[in-house]
């Protein structure tokens, strides 16, 4: 069993009756007086102690304690060993971050080395306080600094391996300048009685736990560490040597490249493809410093290619174009305020019909077999043959039809702001059942398994069987306009509401899964691919929320609101924006691919097809995009 | 136009054009929310004492036209000197349960009943609860740790939070899956591709965790669900079963044994036949 060493804050009062330490007040050698605790590790402490020799400054010092309980002879000699190991090497180092050593004793069968005590907060206290990012400047200036102590003690003679890189052992003192702690004693892993052992380490390269230890061991540390400054991500509680898998820009935008790659180098898996030595990784970051950069010349900077996407083409409705485009064969279908529902050929933008109702247009077209279905805010909905554009059949309801007509079962699926679900007969047209519920439903119905799913005005998120029963409900606090989505394998219905929250609902049972709180209302409908959620708020952000517990993977952010659906197609994510642009986002790291300007805000989602993007913009015009 | 509405248009008509019920039900019929349950524990062959803790609550409502079951087990193995290691364990394992029973059960159990019941979601229930385990074992038994492995079933869903190398496996279809991911640097440089399954099973520091209850500081765990459809078997067990047999000996027990009982039982024999070199504990849930 061998716990990390943690580090004891000096506001905070060791825990209850740590087995031994020595107490304030307590003087050893008749010279040094102890103050307090300054950390506890598994086999040693660290103490505040002041220095009596000097009777009229406060001349304060660090002391180290070995405790060794360990009952097996060959255990302690081990112990023993080791800390005389570190007080040796520390006493023949000079190097300004490493600590002076003044003396070294044994006393009631402890040993204790007396350091230079050193005023300020190590790093790992440095990071929790923080709540933004530091500069990068003054990051690079750090991993300088550590590059050079690393080869110091590297190309000592013989060379000497830190082994325990990392944030708690690395002290920024009161000059700014930051001090190596805690040398030597560090081991990764002790055989445990019990067979199980715990390591909290996450700062070591993968060959460390084999039992390897060289100089690129402890440029990856190096790595681990600048990761970890840059990210604020605790590699302790990332899953071991995950660094590649969460790059830096991803986190922090405003580390450059350059300097991201240097991190990323030192932390590569195979001790080869790092860094080979601390100075060669030193001269790496050197020219990274602003002045060197002017002196250098211009070094490649942005690589993002900001040239206008322009359409394939377009097509201009009457009235603003609020809902999702349907493609079928090589038709697409798109619905506009304007009253009417066009038919245009999917590579021309060609118009071939129009079917005009009596009242603007909020929904989708639904596409199925040979017909398309739309309600209209005449309060009517229509289904009309897809190839000619003439009316089957008509089913009228009390209030305005703005949900997306939805079908299965041989049937569709609405809801009417006359507060009822309905489903209708797609051959006649019949009603088949309604069911009343509290308020305008204008979320449009997600189909589970035999189960139905939508939301109404009034803040609720029903599921209703085939014939209309009610299986259950979960309220939230504010309308819920967003169409949920139904995901088989994890069985959960995913929908966002206007109380700014996206919910995952257990599809059996309605149990809230897990939630995720943006800043705004979330309008949007959300799109789950490759076990992510993605899904757009009014707080301007597109999100992308792991599926299985809600934690965010990225968010970007617009620069108006995001109401319109995001769609998913070759690990790129679209979504339109208020801002009057669409968006092409890398679905992976939230990174923009691209963007595309209209004239109006964009609140139509998108759909994909092949290589070709659809969207409506409230500018009146239809989009066709290259992906 | 109104003509056409005329002609086409039709009012509610609610008595025979119900959705034909052609499809009904059968994807719902192996969603039966019925359980049989094993559990078994034993110190094996070599170590003096049993550091493994279990739990199992089965609860069953009925009335009202409506049956609910809803199920929490949970499995833990400690790891410290000094018996430290039992403590450990049954610490996490009685404050999971606890926590549980306050944040899920209670209102599920006044779902419907009152109005503002408002309960934590799921996962932020598991996490919570695992994180007072983590807590209360960080402060309360220094140096020591557990594995936790929980499974909340409402019903035919199950949620698992996780911590550390016991494992969850599920049964189903003549097919066992591991649910679980291990928290070991071994497991890690099996993904990796640094390290064969083989090489794996002997390598010296198999037992070394990176997460585990009682590490303090943050501790993330992992959340699986999962369909427990009729026929299946749900096992939660700590490394002692799963490190002593291999899969195909774990899967032609879970196939085999006629109850959930008899295959603890099973495998717990079969663990101490091959060696018992650490304690053994499985809990089975079976679909029925």
């Amino acid at each position: 069993m061998s716990l990390d060493t943690h580090q004891i804050r000096s506001n905070q009062s060791p825990a209850g009756g740590v087995d031994g330490a020595l107490a304030p007040g307590r003087i050893l050698q008749s010279r040094y007086e102890i103050l307090g605790i300054l950390g506890l590790g598994g086999m040693s402490a660290v103490y505040q102690a002041r220095d009596q020799r000097f009777p009229n400054v406060v001349k304060l010092c660090a002391v180290k304690e070995m405790k060794s309980h360990s009952l097996d002879p060959q255990m302690r000699t081990l112990a023993i060993q080791n800390f005389e190991r570190e007080a040796n090497i520390l006493a023949t180092l000079s190097h300004p971050a490493i600590p002076k050593v003044y003396d070294y004793f044994s006393e009631e069968a402890r040993s204790y080395l007396v350091m230079e005590f050193i005023e300020g907060r190590d790093l790992e206290a440095v990071l929790s306080e923080m709540t933004s990012f530091l500069p990068q400047e003054q990051v690079l200036e750090w991993a300088i600094q550590l590059c050079d102590v690393l080869q110091f003690l590297h190309e000592h003679t013989p060379p000497i391996i830190f082994r325990d890189m990392k944030p708690s052992n690395i002290m920024l003192d009161k000059h700014g300048r930051l001090r190596l702690i805690d040398f030597g004693i560090a081991k990764n892993f002790q055989p445990g009685q019990k067979g199980t052992m715990i390591g909290t380490e996450g700062y070591s390269p993968p060959e460390q736990y084999r039992g390897i230890a060289e100089q690129r061991t402890d440029i990856y540390a190096l790595g681990a560490t600048l990761h970890h400054v840059l990210t604020r991500q605790d590699p302790r509680v990332e899953p071991p040597f995950s660094f590649h898998e969460r790059p830096i820009q991803t986190t922090n935008p405003a580390i450059s490249s350059e300097f991201a790659q240097v991190v990323m180098r030192a932390l590569e898996y195979e001790p080869d493809r790092r860094f080979s030595t601390a100075e060669e990784m030193k001269r790496a970051l050197v020219i990274l410093r602003p002045t060197a950069v002017a002196r250098y010349g211009a070094l490649a900077t942005s690589q993002f290619d900001s040239s206008e996407i322009q359409p394939l083409w377009t097509f201009a409705c009457e009235d603003e174009i609020r809902s999702t485009p349907t493609r079928a064969e090589d038709v697409i279908y798109v619905t506009s305020y304007d009253h009417n529902l066009y038919a245009l050929n999917a590579d021309s933008g060609k118009f071939l019909w129009k079917y005009a109702t009596d009242g603007g247009i909020a929904g989708s077209p639904c596409f199925v077999e040979d017909k398309v279905i739309i309600g209209s805010d005449d309060r009517t909905v229509y289904c009309i043959n897809a190839q000619t554009g003439r009316i089957i059949w008509t089913c009228p309801t009390q209030g305005r039809v703005r949900s997306t007509p939805r079908c299965q079962f041989g049937h569709v699926f609405f809801g009417s702001d006359d507060r009822h679900l309905y489903a209708v007969n797609l051959q006649s047209g019949r009603v088949s059942w309604r069911v009343e519920l509290d308020s305008a439903i204008r979320s449009s119905v997600a189909i589970g398994e035999e189960l139905l799913y939508f939301g109404d005005e009034s803040g609720s998120v029903y599921c209703v069987d085939i014939r209309g029963s009610l299986k259950w409900r979960h309220n939230t606090k504010r309308g819920v306009t967003s169409s949920p989505v139904y995901h088989k394998d994890t069985q959960l219905v995913i929908v966002g509401s206007q109380d700014n929250t996206v919910y995952a609902l257990d599809a059996q049972s309605g149990w809230v899964v897990w939630r995720y709180r943006t800043g705004k209302a979330v309008i949007s409908s959300p799109c789950i691919a490759e076990g992510v959620v993605y899904i757009g708020s009014a707080d301007t952000n597109l999100y992308a929320l792991d599926l299985k517990t809600g934690r965010l993977n990225w968010k970007y952010a617009t620069e108006g609101q995001v109401n319109s659906s995001p769609v998913v197609a070759d690990a790129a994510v679209y979504v339109g924006s208020v801002d009057t642009s669409l968006y092409s986002i890398d679905a992976k790291t939230g990174q923009l691919r691209w963007r595309a300007h209209t004239n109006g805000p964009v609140v139509s989602s998108p759909i994909v097809v092949g290589d070709v993007v659809y969207v409506g913009s409230n500018d009146r015009l239809l989009y066709a995009l290259p992906a | 136009m109104d003509l056409v509405r005329k002609m086409f248009g039709h009012s509610e008509d609610k008595e025979n054009m119900l959705p034909a019920p052609e499809a009904a039900s059968p994807a719902n019929s192996h969603r039966s929310g019925q359980w049989r349950i094993g559990r078994a524990s034993d110190v094996g062959l070599v170590r003096p004492h049993n550091e493994d803790s279990l739990l199992t609550v089965e609860s069953i409502f009925q009335g009202n036209d409506i049956r609910e079951s809803i199920g929490l087990f949970i499995v833990a193995d400690g790891m410290g000197g000094h018996q430290a290691g039992e403590v450990a364990s049954s610490l996490a394992t009685r404050i999971v349960a606890s926590q549980l029973t306050q944040e899920v059960y209670t209102p599920y159990l006044l779902r419907d009943v009152q109005a503002e019941a408002n309960p934590l979601p799921l996962v932020e229930a598991l996490q919570k609860a695992v994180e007072a385990a983590n807590q209360a074992v960080h402060n309360q038994v220094p140096g020591s740790g557990t594995t936790l492995t929980c499974a909340l079933i409402i019903n035919s869903r199950a949620y698992l939070a996780h911590v550390g190398d016991s494992r969850a496996y599920l049964y189903y279809n003549h097919q066992l899956t591991q649910i679980t991911r291990d928290h070991s640097y071994v497991d890690k440089l099996v993904e990796l591709g640094q390290l064969s399954v083989e090489a794996a099973a002997v390598h010296p520091h198999r037992n070394v965790l990176y997460r585990a209850v009682g590490q303090g500081d943050q501790l993330e765990i992992d959340i699986h669900s999962l369909d427990l459809l009729q026929g299946s078997r749900l096992l939660l067990c700590c490394d002692g079963l799963w490190g002593m047999l291999t899969d195909a000996a774990l899967q032609a027990v879970l196939a085999s044994a006629a109850t959930p009982q008899d295959a603890c039982e099973q495998l717990i024999a079969a663990a101490n036949e091959a060696g018992g070199r650490d304690n053994i504990t499985a809990v089975i849930i079976e679909s029925v």
